[in-house]
C-alpha cells in the first residue's frame, strides 16, 4: 500500500514539473504547445530533431575520438552566427585556439574574422596536470567567470564546451568535479544559453564519465564504422526530452561543406501528384502509352541484360528533358561524362550543348568508392545544389554492389523518397540477368515495385541474328502497350518497328 | 634558505567565499614563516577582473599562481596543508 501512495506523489510530482517546464515554452492552445527550438546549422538534423537543439538548453553529444563531434559543434556556431546572427563561444579543453581555426579553415570557416568581428570567441581552457596542485577545497568557479565573461562580451546565445571531459583527467578531486559539472549545467540553463557538450564515448556508458547524467534534455550520439572497407557515419538521438524525434540511425556526411545529415524514410506518402505528361524522349516509345508519354514527377525504371540499350534510352530522357528547357542531373556510374557524350553522338543524341548550357550535369562516380549512404547523400546534395527537375541514375544496380540487401532496399527507398519529395521525375537503368548477379536481381526486385513505370529490354540471339524487344511492364495510372515491340539501332538512334501496331493494343484501363 | 630569489605570487580568487578568505589567510602565514621579506603577492578578484581569468589559465578557485621563479607552478584549493603547499611552491623549509 505504502509502495503504491509513493508511486502516487511520484507521478503527482512529474506532473508538476512538466507544468512548470511548459512555462518556458509557447502554449498555442490547451493541447498544442511548441518547444522552443534553436537551429543547428547542420543539413538535415533539424528535421531529425523537429526544428533542432533545445533552446535555452545543453545537448550533449558524444562518440569516440575522430567522429565530428567538434566540427559538429563548431558548425553550430558558425553557422549560428552567419545564419541566424546568434554569437557564440567556444570554450575548449584540447586544442588550442590556433589549431581549431586552421582545423576548420579547410571547411571555409573563417573564425579569426569572426573573431575580429565579435561574434566569436574562443577560450582555450588548459590544464596541465604536471604545474597543478590540489590541497584543500576549490570550486570551478574559475571556469564560471570565464565561461560568463566571454559569453557577455559578445552577447553570445550559443556556447560550446569541448570536451569538459578534460576536466577529469586534469584534477583529481572526482567528488568536486562531479558536483560543479551539475552546477555548470544547471547556471547554463540558469543563463539561459543553447549549449553543446561534448563527451567521449564510454566503454559501458555514453560518456566516459558519465555526462549523461547531467545533460538530460537531449543526447545525441555519433558513430563512425567501417564495414566491408567502406566508412560510414552515423547519428542517432538518443533521447530528446519533451520533443518527439527520429530514432533512426541517421547516416551523415563530412565533406567541404561541413556536416550533412540524411533524414530519410519520412514514411507517409503524401507526395503531391502531377497529371501533366511528358515525353520519353523517343516519340516511338511515348506512343505505346495511352497518355502519349510519362506522368510528370514519376519514376521509370529500365531493366535489362548487357548491351540493351539502357544507357540510350536514359539519354533521351535527358534530351527531351534539355528540350523542354528543365535541369537534368545524370548519375553515370559506368562512364565519364566525355564518354557518354561521344557514344550518344553515334546515334545522333547530341548532349553536348546542353551541358555547356548547364541545362544537364552529368555526375560520373566509381560505385565503389564510397558506401551506399554515402552515394544517397552525395545524390542529396547535388539535387539540392542543382534543383534538376530529372534525375537519371544509370546504372541503379552499380551501386547495389557496395551494400548489403537490406540497406539497398532502404536506400532505394530512401532515394524515391527524396526524389519524390522534390516532385522529380526520375529515370533508374538496371542490369539484369544476363549479370548473374544476385544483388542485381536485388534491385530489380526492391525498385520495380517502388517504380511507376517498368521498361523492359531484351536482346534474343535468332538464327538471322539478333533482335531487340522492348516491352512495358507496367505503367501506374496508364493504359499501355502490351506487346514486345521490336526494336534497331541505327545511326540515327532508336527505331521502334511495330510501333503503329501498338496503337492498336492499348490496354484494358 | 634561498638567497637572493624572489617569490612572485598571485592569489586568484571569486569574492569573499569562505574558501578565499582562508587561502588569503593560509598563503600569508606561510609566506611571512617561510619566505619574509623575499616575496610579493598579489590577491585577484575575478568578480571585479574577470578578464584576468583567461591569462593566467584560471579554472578552479581558490588557485594560488607561483609565476617566479619559473617554471609557473599552480596549487588550487583553501591551501589548508601546508607542506604541500611548500612542496607546490617548491620552498625549501628551514
Amino acid at each position: 500500500m505504502q509502495c503504491h501512495s509513493m508511486q502516487k506523489i511520484a507521478f503527482f510530482i512529474t506532473i508538476c514539473h512538466i507544468e512548470k517546464e511548459k512555462n518556458f515554452g509557447i502554449m498555442k492552445s490547451n493541447k498544442e504547445y511548441i518547444f522552443p527550438k534553436t537551429r543547428t546549422g547542420i543539413d538535415g538534423l533539424d528535421e531529425i530533431t523537429g526544428g533542432g537543439f533545445p533552446t535555452g538548453r545543453p545537448t550533449l553529444i558524444c562518440g569516440s575520438a575522430g567522429c565530428g563531434k567538434t566540427l559538429l559543434a563548431m558548425q553550430f556556431l558558425v553557422k549560428g552566427i552567419m545564419e541566424d546572427n546568434e554569437p557564440g563561444v567556444f570554450m575548449n579543453f584540447e586544442e588550442s585556439a590556433k589549431d581549431l581555426s586552421q582545423n576548420v579553415k579547410s571547411l571555409g570557416f573563417d573564425l579569426d574574422k569572426l573573431i575580429a568581428q565579435k561574434k566569436l570567441r574562443i577560450d582555450h581552457v588548459r590544464i596541465e596536470q604536471s604545474e597543478i596542485e590540489e590541497t584543500g577545497e576549490y570550486d570551478l568557479e574559475g571556469l564560471f567567470i570565464r565561461l560568463n565573461y566571454a559569453i557577455d562580451t559578445i552577447g553570445a546565445k550559443r556556447v560550446v564546451l569541448d570536451t569538459i571531459e578534460s576536466l577529469f583527467g586534469g584534477l583529481s578531486d572526482q567528488r568536486i568535479l562531479r558536483a560543479e559539472l551539475r552546477r555548470l549545467f544547471q547556471w547554463l540553463k540558469d543563463k539561459g544559453v543553447t549549449a553543446i557538450i561534448t563527451g567521449e564515448r564510454g566503454e559501458k556508458s555514453l560518456t566516459r564519465q558519465g555526462l549523461e547524467e547531467y545533460v538530460s534534455d537531449c543526447v545525441i550520439l555519433l558513430d563512425f564504422r567501417v564495414i566491408d572497407q567502406i566508412a560510414t557515419r552515423r547519428l542517432r538521438i538518443v533521447k530528446y526530452r519533451g520533443s518527439t524525434h527520429g530514432s533512426n540511425e541517421y547516416p551523415f556526411l563530412i565533406d567541404e561543406d561541413g556536416i550533412s545529415v540524411l533524414p530519410i524514410t519520412s514514411l507517409k506518402l503524401e507526395h503531391s501528384v502531377s497529371a501533366d505528361i511528358i515525353s520519353t524522349g523517343l516519340p516511338a516509345l511515348d506512343k505505346l502509352f495511352k497518355g502519349k508519354g510519362i506522368f510528370r514527377g514519376s519514376s521509370t525504371l529500365i531493366t535489362g541484360s548487357a548491351g540493351t540499350a539502357k544507357t540510350i534510352l536514359a539519354s533521351y530522357f535527358a534530351l527531351s528533358s534539355c528540350r523542354r528547357r528543365e535541369r537534368v542531373l545524370y548519375f553515370s556510374f559506368e562512364e565519364s561524362p566525355a564518354q557518354l557524350i561521344r557514344n550518344m553522338k553515334s546515334l545522333d543524341i547530341n548532349l553536348e550543348p546542353y551541358v555547356k548550357s548547364k541545362l544537364l550535369h552529368i555526375h560520373s562516380s566509381r560505385p565503389s568508392l564510397q558506401g551506399l549512404e554515402m552515394h544517397l547523400l552525395v545524390l542529396h546534395k547535388l539535387i539540392k545544389e542543382f534543383k534538376p527537375l530529372t534525375v537519371i541514375v544509370d546504372p541503379i544496380s552499380s551501386l547495389v554492389t557496395v551494400g548489403s540487401s537490406s540497406e539497398v532496399r532502404a536506400m532505394l527507398v530512401r532515394l524515391m523518397d527524396i526524389l519524390k519529395g522534390n516532385g522529380i521525375t526520375a529515370l533508374f537503368t538496371s542490369l539484369n540477368n544476363g549479370s548473374r548477379n544476385e544483388m542485381a536481381d536485388l534491385t530489380e526486385d526492391a525498385i520495380s515495385s517502388l517504380a511507376d513505370t517498368w521498361i523492359k529490354l531484351r536482346n534474343e540471339e535468332l538464327d538471322s541474328g539478333r533482335m531487340r524487344g522492348l516491352l512495358v511492364v507496367k505503367s501506374r495510372g496508364m493504359g499501355h502497350s502490351n506487346e514486345v515491340n521490336d526494336f534497331i539501332i541505327t545511326d540515327k538512334g532508336i527505331e521502334i518497328l511495330n510501333a503503329n501496331k501498338a496503337d492498336k493494343i492499348h490496354a484494358d484501363k | 634558505m634561498a638567497e637572493e630569489e624572489k617569490y612572485e605570487l598571485r592569489l586568484y580568487v571569486a569574492g569573499q567565499t569562505p574558501k578565499s578568505i582562508l587561502a588569503i589567510k593560509n598563503i600569508t602565514k606561510y609566506c611571512k614563516e617561510h619566505l619574509d621579506g623575499q616575496y610579493s603577492l598579489e590577491v585577484i578578484d575575478l568578480l571585479k577582473n574577470p578578464q584576468l581569468a583567461e591569462g593566467d589559465q584560471i579554472f578552479a578557485i581558490p588557485t594560488l599562481v607561483r609565476k617566479v621563479p619559473e617554471p609557473i607552478r599552480k596549487i588550487i584549493g583553501d591551501l589548508s596543508n601546508e607542506e604541500r603547499v611548500l612542496v607546490g611552491l617548491d620552498i625549501r623549509t628551514l
